[in-house]
């Protein structure tokens, strides 16, 4: 029995075991490998499809708006802001640029070069992507129902379970009374 | 635990049937002569009721499937369609959804009275961990349920629970993106709900099919937590077990029936009967009843991140409970201490409720202004959740491993039957 149990473990000549281990090893990764290339598009396939990428861009004529209002506009299937601030409003931004915030900018960096009174912002509150309603709050900006988040007339965060200030998405002036979002 | 089998097939189609594939068997020995302690009460008929529940809401959610059109502009007509057109599609409807409620009250009937008479303790860990994965997919069920019909809660709703993972750092926002299928919740979103939703019930039958095998492999627990060691502690499931189980669905189906039939609508929200308008949030947004505990205790903390967390790590605490609790005893009716602070826990999930559905900001004690403490005045829901959270996790971190340890239990009886049949020459 000692010497069959002994053969058994002998390998014999040529079936080196690092030899078998690498085919272990080889045919492991590779179905590993099958695996993943396979699970990829699995997964993939739930990013958003080239044609909700393709409707990335929104114009908007700024000539609809008073001082003071906001029109709030379908952007990529999100809620977009567009303020006409005050002066009073804008004051109060400036104001508040070296109080301790808690996603710091300054108001300047917020909006376009001498266009202080336009406030592009997405609508989503930075906490749970509820809408912020405006006008609200402790600082006259935004105000969230949902879980009671309050931004400033910059659309930063001031009080509250968010943790950024309303996002500015891409956008440019294609005239003084047109703007291009994305 | 149900020792060997006890079927003898008695016509000549059972024996051939027996002999090829003895599931007659299975359902005998599982079902008939299988052994239940004597001493089961009536909290133990709510697991028979939710497979009640599960029935329900399979036979009816693949009839409203026939009727409904999972997109988004057709979504919430589709609902309408159902209530007002399709021959007692109110009726399926009401039932589909006031049947979610009713799973949900009796889950937790389930898991509290698992938690009360430590049905979770050794050798029934698997056992509880499967019935923890079941609850996890109903939450996932029932949420993508919601948001099919497509109206401002279904719609602000999903938005409020996805936006949950943008909370993680580095990859909170691509994972947003990947369950949206778009840039917020949009028709992608709607479509893989409905799919996902058709999908986990059938889901959760495969795990209660384990969780009932892992019940029928380790054996019921019952009041006493004393395991039965004798004849004379067990009767046969049927007909004591089947009889006391279809009482208890029966009065369950009369609280169904007068949900359905006088208050459909109770549960639910007025604001879903107006559709999806992705550019304005209710004013005021909250979950359906079954999630206000942990709704709460998302919002109990200032910081994002820590308010998932914390939401979460409420239903870790549930996994882990057959770890975290010390006791030898198990069934609280020989551990007093152990009694109150369960008594008192209960209080607090259903406090945690009511701060679900409050907003932070509301006052406790109407027209009280006392201090602010971090912010937030100590009169308001966000207080009073953040101290109900508070002891939720302790009982769990704190109460759960060092009681067990402190305190001293009552006397156990040495079998099931001895506290009934009386025993003469009991020690203490």
């Amino acid at each position: 029995m000692a010497d069959t149990a002994a053969d058994a473990t002998n390998h014999p000549a040529g079936d080196d075991p690092s030899r078998r281990d690498f085919i272990h090893i080889a045919a492991i990764t590779a179905a590993v490998g099958g695996v993943a290339a396979v699970a990829w598009p699995f997964i993939d396939q739930m990013n958003p499809a080239a044609d909700t990428m393709a409707l990335a861009s929104v114009e908007y004529d700024l000539t609809k708006l008073e001082p003071g209002q906001q029109v709030v506009i379908n952007w990529q299937g999100k809620p977009l802001f567009i303020r006409y601030r005050t002066e009073a409003q804008i004051a109060a931004a400036v104001k508040d640029d070296n109080v301790s915030l808690r996603d710091p900018q300054t108001d300047a960096e917020r909006h376009k070069d001498g266009k202080a009174q336009w406030l592009v912002l997405v609508g989503s509150c930075t906490h749970l992507g509820c809408v912020p309603t405006v006008g609200g709050g402790d600082y006259g900006g935004w105000f969230c129902p949902c879980h009671g988040s309050h931004y400033d007339t910059s659309g930063r965060i001031r009080k509250g379970p968010a943790p950024k200030n309303l996002a500015v998405p891409e956008y440019a002036f294609l005239s003084d009374t047109k703007v291009k979002i994305g | 635990m149900s020792g060997h089998s006890t079927y003898e097939p008695k016509t000549g189609f059972t024996r051939w049937l027996d002999a090829r594939l003895p599931i007659l068997r299975l359902g005998h020995d599982s079902f008939v002569d299988y052994p239940t302690p004597r001493n089961l009460n009536y909290w133990w008929t709510f697991g028979g009721i939710l497979s009640l529940c599960l029935a329900v809401q399979i036979v009816t959610g693949i009839v409203l499937a026939m009727h409904y059109t999972p997109s988004a502009a057709a979504a919430f007509t589709s609902v309408e369609h159902i209530m007002r057109d399709v021959n007692y599609g109110w009726l399926l409807r009401y039932m589909h959804a006031n049947g979610a409620s009713m799973f949900f009250i009796a889950v937790y009937i389930h898991m509290l009275r698992g938690v009360y008479y430590g049905s979770y303790k050794a050798p029934r860990e698997v056992l509880w961990i499967l019935g923890c994965v079941i609850y996890l997919l109903m939450m996932a069920t029932a949420f993508m349920g919601y948001v099919l019909p497509w109206g401002q809660m279904s719609f602000h709703g999903a938005v409020v629970i996805t936006s949950l993972f943008s909370a993680f750092p580095v990859v909170g926002e691509a994972i947003t993106t990947l369950l949206w299928g778009a840039f917020a919740v949009d028709e992608p979103t709607l479509k893989r709900f409905f799919s996902l939703h058709y999908l986990l019930p059938f889901m959760i039958a495969g795990v209660v099919i384990l969780h009932v095998w892992a019940l029928h492999v380790v054996g019921q627990n019952n009041p006493t937590g004393v395991d039965p060691k004798s004849k004379a502690d067990t009767l046969p499931f049927t007909p004591y077990a089947t009889v006391k189980d279809a009482f208890g669905m029966s009065v369950f189906l009369i609280l169904f029936a007068t949900l359905v039939f006088y208050m459909p609508d109770a549960l639910g929200h007025a604001d879903n009967y107006v559709p999806a308008n992705p550019l304005v949030t209710p004013a005021h947004i909250v979950p359906e009843w079954y999630f206000l505990p942990f709704y709460a205790i998302l919002r109990a903390l200032p910081d994002k991140l820590m308010g998932v967390l914390a939401m979460f790590g409420a239903i870790a605490c549930i996994f882990a409970l057959p770890w975290l609790d010390t006791s030898k005893v198990k069934s609280m009716r020989y551990r007093p201490q152990a009694r109150a602070y369960f008594l008192i826990f209960l209080v607090v999930c259903i406090i945690l409720g009511f701060c679900g559905a409050k907003l932070p900001s509301d006052q406790v004690i109407p027209g009280l202004v006392t201090v602010p403490v971090f912010g937030d005045d100590l009169n308001s829901f966000v207080w009073l959740s953040r101290l109900a959270t508070a002891y939720y996790f302790a009982y769990f971190l704190v109460v759960m491993p060092l009681l067990g340890l402190t305190e001293k239990p009552l006397p156990v009886p040495e079998t099931i039957s001895s506290p009934v049949l009386g025993d003469a020459d009991k020690k203490d």
